[in-house]
């Protein structure tokens, strides 16, 4: 194969630096032809790639006594007990969800869908971080609502129809996320041990199968646009986005489930971000063999695509498998049966070379293993993390916490998301123990009698105060959700979000927030064991926060959960944790200081990791020994704000509180020093008691009452609130900064 | 007693309805492929929620062409008990086994929630243990589940007391609040709420097990 030197300006486009096409040039022994170069183009992206970040990402915990597969394949797996694994990891579909909502989103839920069930585990549960620019921005308002309502009515239509309930997940407003929203989704899926599959090739000989949707135009460049920053003409990038059928993907699932239990596959990897392209050359590294295809046989349904296009296109709902030679009939029969084209494309190799051919005709050979798995490596350099804000609090407001308190649980970050969550299907599949709204999601698993628990956390705000603190608390958080439904945390995947690695001071924050999330995660015994890193999140040169998500799945005995909100009247309000410590530097991130005074400064509150533990340890056993009645752990809003939650519950039980403590009443009421949990309960002795021997301060700060919540520090009033006038703010407030 | 739960390659609550009958109700459940001309031995034949073809055409629409649905007209004609629940009512009501429509919902969203209900009748196999002076909680999960028919029509179903549930606060703008119907001859029943979905405590009610009791019972009693 011989091909003309590609010139500078058509390298240049496909985003390959210099020093990179002479690599290439290397690896080749050649010039590379113009698909080659688009192959390596895809595969050499970040979103493919990591390169920027790979080398940081070693720093991760990956390995524990549970994990049967981390990060490295579709996605990581945990040993449940019971014969049984789950498979989970989550995923950003950013840029796509910022060009067309709907779509970007829905196929956001197809992709990782396909991660789970290329691994042989039927999704069972998905969860979505969402994040959006502000929605009573003048400027920007409209379209950010706009946004909003696409991508959720996007992740519905997948989801629902797909037959996944949509579980959890979070949403939040800032204008750093304007022109540059954030659509993270988790996933996760349960299988028998045994019945886990791997996306690898082998078997020199081997048919290579391809199954579902045929290959069209779009979605050419997915991988690559999602490493780009967005300019001005990224809406002529509309066509990169895909579109998305979840009831095809129905059929491809059920369809792999079951011609994977025949026994005849060998290896199979779904067709996401770089398509045809990905799938044989990563599964052909993995097995270390090669891939030959011939480009005819590629089921297609427009005329005259090239092989640049074929192997570039990003279709959604395709898989790709290798098969046991002789017994391609019975793959071939059970996806007959579902109505789906299966089509033999090509063979396993013994020479590790991706070769595709077109007419007979090679148009592109390449070392499967350096073109997946040797992508040039960057040590990028990192200053000190982007900061534009004071350390020094501002001029603080004298606190007025009646009307505070009305104001945060009706603000957009803290107000009831049930406009969104109402929009998904959280049922389906008759699991679901704890849906949207609870504190953590839980998921019953029916053969084995246990449940999983699962939450996602990121803060944005702690982050870009300090992004090693903030990745720390978001670890904390999550673990502590579960805790609190009497979970164990047990494992990790993270989406790290993140703007532009090539200058320094936003290097600086992905270094710092892996390094944080390594720490913590290490410390709760949650490895990472996948997720996905998003870069280059910046829209005309400015940054988003710096926002690691964090998924991270607990287990725990099935039974129902204890809830967070108040049951009876008449019971000892407890706050495990204590009050905490706070000053005016350390509120600078709370909501507190986002929705009353309007500005952010200073560092994210305080986490002392051993306290955290012991305050986990304690409530998973007060759950656990069932002697709490209504267990929320303290975040976002701060204790105010939570107890507010707590008494949003069917039975319209509030509480009086007497607080003892010297604080200013603003930092009392909203601060949000984590390692704390609100509970009610029958029994305070034993809670006390239990609390002590995990060296817990369990404080009795107040008793549950009907129809209203009072907050006193040492006798004086601080507030009083009728439950049903701030419920109303809570439970209005969405759609009405929707409309 | 064997439920057979037809699937569709679009249904997604088949594994839910098998669930409630066999695991909680302690009775067969037997799954039937679509394109299957015959439905078995089964005492009761369920068409369960999901997506049946998709329907990104109107929902229902290709179903009631497949060849699993001659079957079930066959059964129903002969007095055999059908009950379509979701996507299963919207078939049936395409089928013409059953009167109206299920166009979208008057928000135009999809909702998931629980709601309450009420029995509009105690007459029939599906509702014969159910008390009309208490409610049901049961989950929607639905696009397009507001009930329309014609004002003759309802007059007609009112008449003949063929109105099986009523939502209590209706979510989607089903006319005279109608949840699910009856045909003429009481053997079948279209309901768009799941009453598979809250067959346990850990579901968060229990309730909808008075529609799968109710057959039960029916069966017996036969």
């Amino acid at each position: 194969m011989s091909a003309a030197a590609i010139p500078p300006d058509l390298i240049a486009q496909h985003q390959i630096t210099p020093g990179e096409y002479d690599k290439i040039v290397s690896i080749l022994g050649r010039e590379p032809s113009y698909t080659e170069l688009g192959i390596f183009s895809v595969m050499w992206s970040e979103h493919c790639s990591y390169k920027s970040s790979r080398l940081h990402l070693k720093k991760l915990p990956t390995r524990g006594k549970l994990v049967v597969q981390g990060p490295g394949e579709n996605a990581g797996i945990i040993d449940i007990g019971g014969g049984y694994v789950i498979a989970f990891k989550i995923e950003s579909h950013n840029h796509p969800s910022f060009i067309e909502p709907f779509q970007g989103a829905a196929t956001g839920v197809g992709g990782i869908l396909r991660d789970i069930f290329t691994m042989g585990a039927r999704p069972i549960a998905v969860l979505d971080s969402l994040r959006f620019g502000r929605m009573d921005d003048p400027a920007s308002g409209k379209r950010n609502r706009r946004i909003l309502g696409g991508v959720v009515s996007g992740i519905a239509h997948y989801g629902n129809c797909f037959g996944v309930p949509t579980v959890g997940g979070e949403c939040i407003f800032e204008s750093c996320y304007d022109g540059n929203p954030l659509v993270n989704v988790f996933a996760l899926g349960v299988c028998k041990k045994e019945d886990v599959f791997y996306a690898k090739a082998s078997g020199v000989g081997n048919p290579v199968i391809y199954v579902g949707a045929r290959t069209g135009r779009d979605g050419i460049h997915g991988a690559s646009m999602a490493s780009a920053e967005f300019t001005e003409e990224s809406k002529q990038k509309r066509p990169n986005v895909q579109v998305g059928d979840p009831f095809l993907e129905k059929l491809l699932l059920e369809a792999c489930i079951e011609a994977m239990h025949t026994g005849a596959i060998v290896g199979i990897q779904d067709m996401g971000a770089a398509g045809l392209t990905c799938s044989t050359c990563e599964m052909g590294s993995r097995g270390e063999v090669g891939v030959e295809i011939e480009l005819d046989r590629v089921p297609q349904r427009e005329t005259g695509m090239t092989p640049y296009e074929i192997m570039l296109s990003e279709s959604q709902e395709r898989m790709l498998l290798v098969a046991d030679k002789g017994r391609e009939e019975e793959v071939f029969r059970v996806f007959r049966k579902w109505g789906l084209e299966a089509v033999e494309i090509g063979v396993v190799t013994g020479d590790g070379k991706l070769r595709v051919k077109q007419r007979g005709n090679i148009v592109a050979e390449i070392p499967n293993r350096e073109l997946a798995d040797e992508a040039p490596l960057y040590d990028r350099p990192h200053t000190q993390p982007m900061r534009r804000v004071p350390l020094q609090a501002p001029p603080l407001p004298a606190p007025n916490v009646e009307q505070a308190l009305l104001d945060l649980v009706a603000s957009a970050d803290l107000c009831s998301k049930r406009w969104i969550w109402e929009q998904y299907d959280y049922l389906v599949r008759s699991s679901t123990v704890a849906g949207p709204g609870a504190e953590a999601a839980i998921i019953r698993i029916k053969e084995t009698g246990t449940s999983i628990a699962m939450s996602l956390d990121g803060n944005g705000r702690y982050c870009y105060l300090s992004p090693r603190e903030g990745a720390m608390l978001a670890v904390a958080e999550s673990c502590r959700n579960l805790s609190t439904v009497g979970a164990l945390p047990v494992a990790a995947t993270n989406c790290l979000n993140f703007g532009n690695p090539e200058r320094p001071e936003i290097m600086a924050q992905l270094v710092e927030a892996i390094e944080g999330m390594s720490e913590a995660c290490r410390f709760f015994d949650t490895p990472i064991t996948g997720g996905n890193v998003s870069l280059y999140n910046e829209t005309l040169g400015e940054g988003i926060y710096p926002t690691p998500v964090l998924g991270i799945v607990g287990l725990m005995k099935t039974a129902a959960p204890a809830g967070i909100a108040f049951r009876n009247p008449g019971r000892a309000v407890m706050l495990l944790g204590g009050i905490g410590a706070a000053d005016d530097t350390r509120l600078g991130g709370t909501q507190y200081a986002k929705v009353i005074v309007k500005q952010l400064w200073g560092l994210p509150p305080a986490l002392d990791l051993d306290l955290e533990k012991r305050v986990q340890d304690a409530i998973r056993d007060i759950v656990n020994q069932d002697l709490a009645e209504s267990a929320h752990d303290l975040s976002d809003g701060g204790l105010a704000v939570t107890l507010a939650e707590c008494a949003f519950g069917p039975a319209g039980i509030g509480a009086r509180l007497d607080l003892d403590s010297d604080l200013r009443p603003d930092l009392l009421l909203f601060h949000e020093g984590p390692s704390r949990v609100l509970l009610s309960t029958a029994q305070p002795e034993r809670v006390a008691a239990l609390a002590e021997r995990h060296g817990v301060a369990a404080t009795v700060v107040g008793v549950t009452i009907e129809r209203e919540i009072e907050i006193r520090q040492r006798g004086n009033r601080l507030g009083r609130w009728d439950i049903a006038q701030l419920q109303a703010a809570f439970d209005r407030a969405l759609e009405t900064h929707v409309r | 007693m064997t439920f057979g739960v037809i699937v569709f390659p679009g249904s997604n609550r088949d594994h839910d309805a098998a669930y409630a009958v066999a695991n909680v109700l302690g009775q067969k459940a037997e799954f039937i492929w679509h394109d299957s001309t015959s439905l078995g031995a089964v005492d009761a034949v369920i068409l369960p929620g999901g997506f049946s073809y998709g329907d990104y055409l109107r929902c229902g629409a290709i179903a009631k062409f497949s060849p699993v649905m001659t079957a079930v007209k066959k059964f129903a004609g002969d007095g055999g008990l059908v009950l379509g629940i979701c996507n299963g009512f919207q078939i049936l009501v395409e089928a013409g086994l059953l009167p109206g429509a299920l166009i979208r919902n008057r928000g135009l969203q999809f909702i998931c929630r629980e709601v309450q209900l009420r029995p509009g009748t105690t007459d029939s196999p599906f509702t014969c243990l159910a008390r009309k002076d208490r409610t049901y909680r049961v989950p929607i999960a639905h696009g397009e589940g507001c009930y329309f028919a014609d004002e003759r029509t309802l007059d007609e179903l009112e008449a003949e007391d063929r109105i099986a549930f009523r939502y209590v606060g209706n979510p989607n703008g089903s006319v005279r609040d109608i949840a699910g119907v009856l045909n003429r001859e009481r053997n079948v029943m279209g309901l768009m709420p799941h009453p598979e979905d809250a067959t346990e405590p850990l579901m968060g009610s229990c309730d909808g097990l008075v529609v799968f009791q109710s057959m039960l019972s029916v069966a017996v009693r036969a």
